[in-house]
């Protein structure tokens, strides 16, 4: 207890005390939120026309008026697009596409991450000779345009025997996908205190053991932001689906292209709709339900490095 | 027998030589402090003890072992770092398992080892816990322990207590002292921070540029320390130097200012021999300087107050003489005020004279 004769005499309060007063309703906020209402509004339009486009009937769209909600609520567009939809000689919708492109980007997204984490780690806590190098050809790789290397790719999977099959893609996919999650690999493992790196190998752990058992599990958030990459990367993938498989495995980004796309008889506009929102949700999901982790993962890449 | 010893060694980063030549002897059971300010080499030094960084030229024994080219876990050694360094995944009894896991020990003698570390340094509570949950200086413990459940020779402390807050830093390193007194193992400890240096080590290795200037027992390193830098280095306040040169007159030997006040030198303990003269610095530690309110010709030089600081415990007087500053050390009680002639005597066998041109203590 401080001695009250000590402090000195206080001045009669008058005036401001206290937090500033804020006002909800002023100039300055109803231009900001009314910029942002208006952004958010001219973004999701679109997807309003989307979904209710896929609700309506036929004779209903014919009416032309796009914004309108449904008079009568009908999910025949989506049955018919997801199991129905003909491409070609199929006439199984889009269901074979989607696990054509499950088969794809599964497999893709495991290869290529296990093997960029191995090349992160190493390149970041192994400095062996020659590291800058390999690590300078890699980035550079990763600014070579992807048409030079259309052709050159097709002779070469022709040669080993996996043109046309999914195997082959996903090879493709995997070494595409090499520069840019190296990169983020080795920035994240650099991150990550050196000290650490060299308590684990006093305590004797090897190469592998300080990969699985220390950086490994302190990777989460680097890893959640290589998945979402490459899922959505490899989902959305339309050239190399085109250019390296054939009909009977097309992924579901270019067997959408032929339904949308198709020149014989109506155009089924509510079945396109409800195919594309279809062809879009998995990347979709994804960003949902990892957003936060994925916003904290890039940050803690882009720290050092 | 050294426990370790460091032959010849060498260290380039490059272009850049950061240890040259460097030789150390390290005893059985002793405490080592590698001092010096930040980029000097002692960090260094202490992970190519620890084989976490490849040396350029020379050999490292442990134990009379060469381990030159062995990899860290074989050297028998255990180290605790700066940032503690725990791996935040596991918990605390993770962490100080590990390297016995890597080692493939029997469980049972891995639990049992655990538990005499955490008996030491009293962490029993902390077993089950993540490293997140502990308070700094708990996680310096545990650090502490992962080396010690592996029963290694020699432990390598770098800057150990650097992360902690004073008060912290002073009980864990009153507690690294007793480990030191129960276990008697060789230790090696880096630190940038004297008081650390003076009250833990056995002897101190100064370092400066890579290379150790002075390799000496804590009062050695105080009272006599071997060259400029290291009078300059050690002690807080530093020491004060007073240029002027030597004069040599038969036996007697004093040291004359540039103002020409002389002061006798008898009773000086040389390291080499004042009788060769020339120019040479004088070093005096606050705390050997006497005041006087007369003067005692041959002995005093006056000088006038310019701040008292109050430290407490005692205070510092900061006096003029001949445009240089002097701290001298007082008690608390004598208020002296701004502008009062002093006389100073220095304590000459407590004093230490450098030559101008080496830097070397004479």
């Amino acid at each position: 207890m401080v001695n009250p004769s000590l402090l000195p005499a206080a001045p009669k309060v008058v005036g401001p005390r206290g937090p500033k007063p804020t006002k909800a309703i002023s100039p300055r906020n109803i231009m900001l939120y009314g910029t942002l209402i208006v952004v958010a509004l001219y973004y999701l339009l679109p997807l309003y026309v989307m979904v209710v486009t896929s609700l309506k009937g036929m004779p209903e769209i014919r009416v032309g008026n796009i914004f309108a909600p449904p008079l009568e609520i009908t999910f025949q567009p989506w049955i018919k697009a997801w199991a129905e939809a003909c491409t070609g000689l199929n006439c199984d919708g889009l269901s074979r596409g989607f696990w054509n492109s499950v088969q794809i980007t599964v497999p893709s997204v495991i290869v290529s991450i296990a093997i960029a984490s191995v090349n992160g780690y190493a390149l970041a806590n192994w400095r062996f000779k020659g590291s800058q190098i390999f690590f300078t050809i890699l980035i550079f790789g990763s600014f070579i345009p992807y048409q030079v290397m259309l052709y050159p790719i097709v002779i070469l999977l022709r040669e080993i025997g996996l043109y046309g099959s999914l195997t082959g893609l996903v090879i493709v996919h995997s070494i595409f996908g090499m520069p840019i999650l190296t990169l983020l690999f080795r920035n994240y493992f650099t991150s990550l205190p050196e000290e650490l790196f060299k308590a684990a190998r006093v305590d004797g752990a090897g190469f592998w053991g300080i990969y699985f058992r220390i950086m490994l599990p302190m990777s989460l958030p680097i890893l959640v932001v290589a998945v979402i990459l490459q899922v959505t990367g490899i989902w959305n993938d339309f050239l190399f689906g085109t250019v390296y498989t054939k009909p009977d495995i097309w992924p579901m980004t270019v067997q959408l292209n032929n339904i949308v796309n198709s020149t014989q008889g109506v155009k089924e506009y509510n079945v396109n709709m409800a195919a594309t929102i279809l062809t879009g949700l998995v990347p979709l999901v994804i960003y949902f339900v990892s957003g936060k982790l994925f916003v904290r993962g890039i940050a803690a890449g882009a720290v050092k490095g | 027998m050294p426990s370790v010893s460091v032959r010849e060694l060498s260290l380039n980063f490059g272009d850049v030589q950061v240890l040259r030549n460097l030789n150390l002897d390290i005893e059985e059971g002793e405490f080592l402090v590698l001092l010096g300010p930040s980029g000097c080499g002692k960090s260094t030094l202490l992970n190519c003890i620890a084989g976490l960084l490849d040396v350029s030229d020379g050999q490292i024994f442990i134990k009379e072992r060469n381990v030159t080219w062995e990899e860290p876990k074989d050297r028998g050694i255990g180290m605790v770092f700066q940032s503690y360094a725990l791996y935040p995944q596991m918990s605390v009894e993770g962490n100080l398992s590990f390297g016995l896991k890597n080692a493939r020990m029997p469980s049972d003698e891995i639990t049992k080892r655990v538990t005499r570390a955490s008996e030491i340094l009293q962490i029993e509570p902390l077993l089950k816990r993540k490293p997140s949950q502990l308070s700094g200086g708990q996680r310096q413990r545990v650090a502490i322990g992962r080396a010690l459940v592996r029963d290694v020779d020699v432990f390598l402390f770098d800057e150990p207590l650097s992360n902690l807050d004073a008060q912290l830093r002073s009980e864990l390193r009153v507690e690294i002292k007793r480990l030191h007194a129960r276990l008697k193992n060789t230790m090696i400890y880096v630190t940038h921070d004297q008081i650390e240096a003076l009250t833990l080590a056995d002897r101190i290795a100064v370092m400066k540029g890579g290379v150790i200037q002075q390799l000496a027992a804590p009062q050695m390193i105080y009272n006599k320390p071997s060259n400029l830098y290291v009078a300059g280095f050690i002690g807080s306040p530093a020491m004060n130097f007073l240029p002027g040169r030597l004069v040599v007159n038969g036996e007697e030997v004093s040291f004359t200012t540039k103002d020409g006040a002389s002061i006798s030198l008898q009773g000086y303990e040389a390291s080499t021999s004042l009788s060769q003269g020339g120019e040479a610095t004088l070093g005096v530690r606050p705390e050997h300087i006497q005041i006087h309110t007369e003067l005692i010709p041959g002995v005093t030089i006056p000088a006038a107050v310019e701040i008292d600081e109050p430290m407490g415990a005692d205070s510092l007087l900061w006096l003029k003489l001949e445009q240089q500053s002097l701290s001298v050390r007082i008690d608390a009680d004598l208020n002296c005020q701004e502008g009062t002639i002093y006389h100073l005597e220095f304590n000459i066998p407590k004093s230490s004279i450098f030559r101008k041109d080496t830097e070397e203590r004479i």
